[in-house]
């Protein structure tokens, strides 16, 4: 059986890699993938708190293998943790399959076995997705079917379970999770709405779980459905749009065993012309937990996916020290975000033009009422919109960014932030952390191929472990090396003893689409984010390898 | 297991050309809601650039904005087409218009917000670049972007569109 199942891995391999010179015509496909090795040396540092596994060195491997060709699309990915690095989810372990598929992929219908990721809508009834370099991967596995059977019509189906665990092969949880979705594009079914410059499209969702009741005090429901609607309306430089989820009452460790519908309300209007961008929006959560097992916590077994609506930062200080995650048992949030660029020729933009970003958002707690004599089961009630005065956070932020000149260009960024700790536990403290962050960032090309940039950052806060700066130096030749030195200091600390530098060295070499890339020094425990979902890392001391490669 | 065998054989007797990779058949949507199936994606036999990137990817945007001053030059000297490929998720996808326009890019900008073109072509991470020539074929695929690295791609580009 084994060598069986070989030579169709070879015949795959070898149809997918050649086409038959007798029929230049017949494409017989393609294969394409990526391998990611990255291997963490640990050593053992008090003053930092860093830890290390019995092993001391953890190495996390992957390689994507995807085959195709005109209809037919087959895919593997190979995982491997000897052991799994710190930081990730510790019960992923051994080497084997972690994601595995087949299927057709014709003009207006795809059938997909085995694993795969979707979305409906904004993601807030159903969203599967990896986010790898923080472990998150909460793939279907089951069967996908995408049809279009009109012009601006697009219906999904789906069932499946989640994957949940690795232990040298795939493991699901034990929910089972089904859904439907129609998308209607009303531009492309009548040429009508096309002529007169409107865009609008219309979509709905059902989205059901089921898992056994096991419990033997409470009657538990287990089957779960949750239901949205959507729309989007376009006119000229105008947009809007919104969504709204109903969950139904789905008693979980999350929501503390209680018998309440849940809803999502997410509102977007947006105004853009060449030069000037604005857009706002609004979003109220409340019991929004959705999973496929009802006692699953952190990231894991999430059925649907629940964006926080602030700005998603790139420098280390304000990315990743008080970085903001949205509450899933309810909030409320705002965001507003201006993007303008004053031309250039003026006096104010310069040659090039100067781009200035204003970012504002701000997220509550929900009102909640208490449900007299039966607030145990069913919880409490609570109104979309209706706002408590409990600021989870604030962030005001204000980016300018200017090229001087060809060689120049300095991207200055001031930050004024209120966090509540007691909401996303991330630091030593509870209550509210207040700060200034304050960024520097200059580019100098030094010649067609060298350059150099730097970042000077400085928080400031009197809460949790005070001020920190950021320096960091990175030297770099087109296109194949870069070399940088970073420092983060806790100067401010109220303990001198742990008024650490937190020092790391970085060497890079790139090749086409191959990369490798060694670090020497020390990592900070706190936050590490992808696109703005972050994972706690532990601190760190040692080196880190890794090495990618597309194909 | 013998017809496998069979078959195996034969394909290593046959003289035999490399297929080149195209792109998928993966329908995405642009900013304006139109959507765009990859795999009919054409310049009129001109290089096409697939560049991805991010709203919160700082040195994406260091590339597209650089890359944006020469735009217009590189179209009229070798007729190639860029498409800015974003991987926002739901977070930030709403920003992607308000910056593609108040930045001024000219570029093709397409949303891949749950991932999947980025998965179907083996994309790591980003920024990320694919070369295509005139025939649709992928010839050059680059990781990261470093200051000056956008001449090394409009060589390829210019060498492409002599051919």
């Amino acid at each position: 059986m084994k060598s069986f199942n070989l030579s169709i891995w070879a015949v795959c391999f070898f149809t997918a890699q050649f086409s038959f010179g007798q029929f230049e015509n017949l494409q017989l496909g393609t294969i394409t993938g990526n391998i990611e090795a990255t291997y963490q040396f640990y050593r053992p540092d008090s003053t930092i708190n860093a830890q290390v596994p019995p092993e001391k060195g953890a190495m996390n491997s992957f390689a994507n293998i995807n085959y195709r060709n005109s209809f037919f699309k087959a895919g593997v990915r190979f995982e491997s943790y000897l052991p799994v690095l710190l930081g990730y989810p510790q019960r992923f372990k051994g080497s084997g399959l972690g994601y595995r598929y087949a299927g057709f992929s014709g003009k207006n219908l795809e059938v997909t076995v085995g694993n795969f990721y979707d979305q409906f809508g904004s993601g807030m009834v159903f969203r599967s997705f990896e986010e790898r370099q923080l472990g998150i991967d909460n793939a279907m596995d089951g069967v996908h079917l995408k049809y279009r059977p009109y012009k601006g019509v697009e219906l999904t189906g789906l069932a499946g379970k989640q994957r949940f665990e690795f232990d040298s092969k795939l493991v699901d949880g034990q929910g089972i999770v089904r859904g439907v979705n129609a998308e209607l594009d009303f531009r492309s079914m009548f040429p009508k709405i096309d002529s007169i410059g409107l865009q609008l499209t219309a979509g709905g969702s059902f989205v059901s779980k089921f898992q056994r009741d096991q419990n033997t005090i409470l009657i538990l429901p287990e089957n779960v459905a949750a239901y949205s609607g959507r729309m989007k309306i376009g006119y000229k430089d105008f947009f809007l749009s919104g969504e709204y989820v109903i969950k139904e009452n789905d008693p979980s460790t999350n929501n503390g065993y209680i018998y309440k519908n849940g809803h999502g309300l997410l509102l977007n209007a947006g105004y853009s012309r060449k030069g000037f961008g604005v857009l706002l929006q609004a979003k109220s959560i409340d019991n929004m937990s959705f999973r496929s097992d009802r006692s699953a916590t952190l990231t894991d077994l999430q059925i649907n996916f629940l964006p926080a609506l602030t700005k998603t930062h790139t420098y280390n200080l304000a990315a990743t020290l008080y970085p903001y995650a949205t509450i899933p048992t309810g909030e409320i949030a705002y965001q507003a975000d201006i993007m303008y660029t004053i031309p250039k020729g003026t006096k104010l933009g310069g040659k090039y033009g100067t781009k200035i970003n204003v970012n504002f958002s701000t997220a509550y707690d929900v009102s909640r009422k208490s449900i007299l004599y039966d607030s145990l089961l069913r919880g409490y009630t609570a109104t979309p919109f209706g706002m408590s005065d409990s600021l989870f956070f604030r962030d005001f932020n204000i980016e300018i960014s200017r090229k001087f000149n060809k060689k120049l260009l300095v991207n200055l960024v001031y930050y004024n932030q209120a966090f509540n700790a007691s909401a996303n536990i991330v630091a030593q403290t509870l209550g509210y952390i207040y700060t200034n962050i304050v960024v520097a960032d200059v580019t100098y090309k030094l010649s067609k191929k060298h350059s150099l940039r730097g970042e000077l950052q400085g928080l400031w806060t009197k809460q949790d472990k005070g001020d920190w700066t950021t320096v960091l130096l990175e030297y770099s030749i087109s296109p194949h090396w870069t070399f940088a030195v970073i420092d983060q200091w806790n100067y401010g600390n109220d303990v001198a003893a742990q008024r650490v530098h937190y020092l790391l060295g970085s060497v890079t070499y790139i090749t086409g689409s191959t990369r490798f890339m060694l670090n020497v020094g020390k990592q900070r425990a706190g936050i590490f984010c992808v696109g703005g979902i972050c994972r706690q890392v532990p601190a760190s001391n040692g080196f880190t390898f890794s090495f990618t490669h597309s194909f | 297991m013998k017809t496998i065998s069979v078959l195996f054989v034969f394909l290593l007797m046959t003289v035999v050309s490399f297929a080149q990779e195209k792109l998928p058949n993966v329908t995405l949507k642009d900013i304006n809601g139109n959507a765009v199936n990859l795999s009919e994606l054409s310049n009129n036999g001109k290089p096409i650039v697939i560049n991805f990137w991010a709203t919160w990817c700082a040195p994406c945007k260091r590339e597209l904005n650089t890359i944006s001053e020469l735009y217009p030059d590189w179209v009229e000297e070798t007729g190639v087409k860029i498409y800015a490929v974003s991987i926002d998720d739901q977070r930030t996808v709403d920003k992607v218009k308000p910056y593609v326009n108040a930045s001024g890019w000219e570029y093709e900008i397409l949303l891949d917000t749950n991932g999947e073109l980025k998965r179907a072509l083996g994309v790591n991470n980003v920024p990320f670049t694919l070369l295509l020539d005139g025939n649709g074929n992928v010839v050059w695929k680059h990781n990261n972007y470093n200051p000056g690295d956008e001449n090394e791609l409009y060589e390829k580009i210019v060498k492409l569109s002599a051919e």
